[in-house]
């Protein structure tokens, strides 16, 4: 029998509804309501948290197997919501600033966060194709936002040119992976796999195509070519969004693909991940030395991150899940205070995106200047702030799935990439200032930037709070397959370990805490 | 006669579309004239992953597939419309769809 429960999809229900009916009240009110629309689209985010809550995350699926929830989806979901929150907090200033003002702004924004919390939630592959696409579609809308800037027309073209070939892999994937298992479920898909292993060439080919595909949505080094390009030509409010937002709700698309549907192939795809993850590192670390754009060097950043929170997926275990989430939670938070501070440099009404332009900002402008020493050393990983939190337990995933030389590799990455950080942070403390910033920062980019600076201060005093939710999120989606298949697959002490690793990364991150305090 | 015919199977299909859709992606990266080609050449591509589904569809038959193909065709359709109003906007600004021309930005 069909069922109609459709209480777990309440969220997604009510943010499509909302986003509809916004997009009413902007034709009948004009680009006038573009504001108001703004502040209750950040409203609805709210009230999807609400209903997000309200909901039950056991694992349940429905509308005929083609929708999950559980506690995994529900803890991506919930990062997703607070990600659009922030990216639509920091836009709606910057849309006047600019001469932008066009209510579709945050109607597409809504539209691609159902996108994406749908992509989350899959259950099927005709599901997350649909989601995917309505996610991207209103992506490359929002890229070429700004009708009048060549470059923001550039960026749109290419994003959409080179996201259109991603989906074209993805899909020319799960007509495969469709063909050589027979369904497109992805508990059908996961027992074929689990009896045929690794015979069933066809759907090993399709899973390839399907990975890399996905790969161009994280920006993964062998694809990554859009993504300095998109994240400058962008309107930068919409380049925060791009770099907070999709990219977590792609990460754990790929983790439930991998996990759920592919389990039983991850001798063959943790070798795929292990090279995307080395190449984006190295890509991520090395090209950003060179940049002078910010947009361009946190389009590098954003690419080496990608990298650092792959190894996660390649180590294979519950604590690597776990790491990548807490990975993912604490980057989310640095880059939007970074964007946050940088859509902040304004002079004379002009927006000013060269690394040169923060000169003696700690003169000019010394909150900002220490707000953004903060969010720099925290991406470089030094010791007491969260992004060190969210490098150590991935290296420590990594370390548990005696995959040291890749964490060994990471470390060496981290130590270069911290030195265009630390350029940045040279240049606002010892260049020669240059003119001052416009003095009136509003206050929803104020609260941005004051949120994640105390974000990145205090994950220290309890960092349990996210480590575990995060353990529970990422056990929901290991526990059933993963593990299970790896006891078989790979050898078995890896396996027995596996069991009390959860408690150990938790005393670790306890014993660092109390080390640093 | 006929039995030529018959001889046609799966794999046939399945080498058709594989060829369209390397044409497609060909057709993406090898194009240096125009962009408009680059959205037919996206559309090729959606179309040889569409063979593919309808194949796959009539050899287990199972209707997922041949469902899917709409689905297919309907993003497709979208993604044009997109791919287009974009193309607009980017000739706007520069007063050409030359592929060459799209490199402002570059590093």
């Amino acid at each position: 029998m069909l069922d109609f429960n459709l209480i777990p999809i309440l969220p997604e229900i009510f943010l499509a509804f909302t986003a509809m009916g916004l997009l009413i009240v902007g034709v009948s009110g004009g680009n006038k309501s573009t504001d108001i629309i703004c502040w209750a689209a950040v409203l609805s985010c709210l009230m999807a948290i609400f209903l997000l809550f309200g909901i039950s995350w056991q694992r349940t699926t429905v509308l005929n197997d083609m929708f999950i929830i559980d506690q995994f989806g529900g803890f991506m979901k919930l990062i997703i919501l607070l990600g659009m929150i922030a990216s639509i907090a920091l836009s709606v200033k910057y849309l006047y600033q600019e001469q932008m003002i066009r209510f579709e702004y945050p109607v597409l924004m809504l539209m691609a966060c159902v996108g994406m919390m749908l992509m989350v939630s899959a259950h099927n592959l005709l599901g997350l194709y649909m989601a995917l696409e309505l996610q991207s579609l209103s992506l490359y809308v929002l890229a070429a936002f700004r009708r009048n800037s060549y470059k923001s027309a550039e960026a749109g073209t290419k994003y959409f040119v080179l996201g259109a070939l991603s989906s074209g892999l993805i899909l020319f994937g799960i007509s495969l992976v469709y063909g050589f298992t027979g369904s497109i479920n992805f508990s059908v898909i996961q027992t074929s796999l689990s009896n045929e292993g690794a015979a069933n060439i066809g759907a090993i080919i399709g899973m390839v195509f399907l990975l890399s595909g996905l790969a161009f949505k994280i920006s993964a080094v062998p694809f990554h070519m859009w993504t300095p390009d998109v994240y400058q030509g962008a309107p930068t409010s919409v380049t925060a969004f791009f770099a907070i937002v999709p990219k977590v709700a792609a990460f754990a698309l790929i983790i439930r693909l991998l996990y759920e549907p592919f389990a039983p192939l991850m001798e063959q795809w943790s070798q795929i991940i292990l090279f995307l993850s080395v190449a984006s590192m190295t890509v991520g670390a090395f090209a950003a030395l060179v940049q002078d754009n910010l947009k361009r060097l946190l389009a590098y950043s954003s690419i080496g991150n990608m990298g650092y929170a792959l190894i996660g997926i390649v180590a294979g275990n519950e604590a690597g899940v776990s790491a990548v989430i807490i990975y993912l939670f604490i980057y989310m938070f640095m880059t939007a205070g970074t964007f946050g501070v940088i859509l902040c440099l304004r002079r004379g009404g002009i927006a000013s995106e060269k690394i040169s332009d923060l000169g003696g900002l700690s003169l000019t402008n010394p909150a900002l200047a220490y707000a953004m020493a903060i969010l720099m050393f925290s991406m470089s990983g030094l010791p007491p702030l969260a992004g060190f939190f969210g490098k150590l337990f991935v290296f420590q995933a990594a370390i548990d799935g005696e995959l040291y030389a890749l964490a060994i590799y990471g470390v060496i990455t981290t130590v270069i990439a911290a030195y265009y950080y630390l350029r940045i942070i040279k240049v606002m403390f010892f260049d020669d200032p240059v003119d001052t910033l416009d003095k009136d920062i509003p206050f929803a980019r104020r609260a941005v930037i004051f949120v994640s600076v105390i974000f990145v201060l205090g994950f220290i005093i309890k960092p349990n709070l996210l480590v575990s939710s995060s353990q529970s999120a990422a056990s929901a989606i290991t526990a059933p397959q993963g593990l299970a298949v790896k006891k078989t697959i790979k050898e078995p002490p890896q396996a027995a370990a596996a069991g009390d690793r959860p408690s150990s990364t938790e005393a670790a991150a306890t014993v660092t805490g109390a080390q640093d305090k | 006669m006929n039995s030529a015919l018959l001889d046609i199977g799966i794999h046939h299909y399945l080498i058709l579309g594989a060829f369209l859709f390397t044409i497609g992606v060909f057709g993406m990266f090898l194009n240096r004239k125009n962009v408009i080609v680059i959205l037919m050449s996206i559309e090729l591509m959606l179309l040889a992953v569409n063979i593919n589904f309808v194949a796959f569809s009539a050899y287990l038959g199972d209707l997922t597939g041949q469902i899917f193909t709409m689905f297919i065709l309907t993003v497709a359709a979208a993604e044009a419309a997109i791919g287009l109003a974009i193309l607009v906007v980017f000739f706007r600004n520069r007063g050409t769809i030359a592929v060459d021309d799209i490199s402002g930005m570059k590093g």
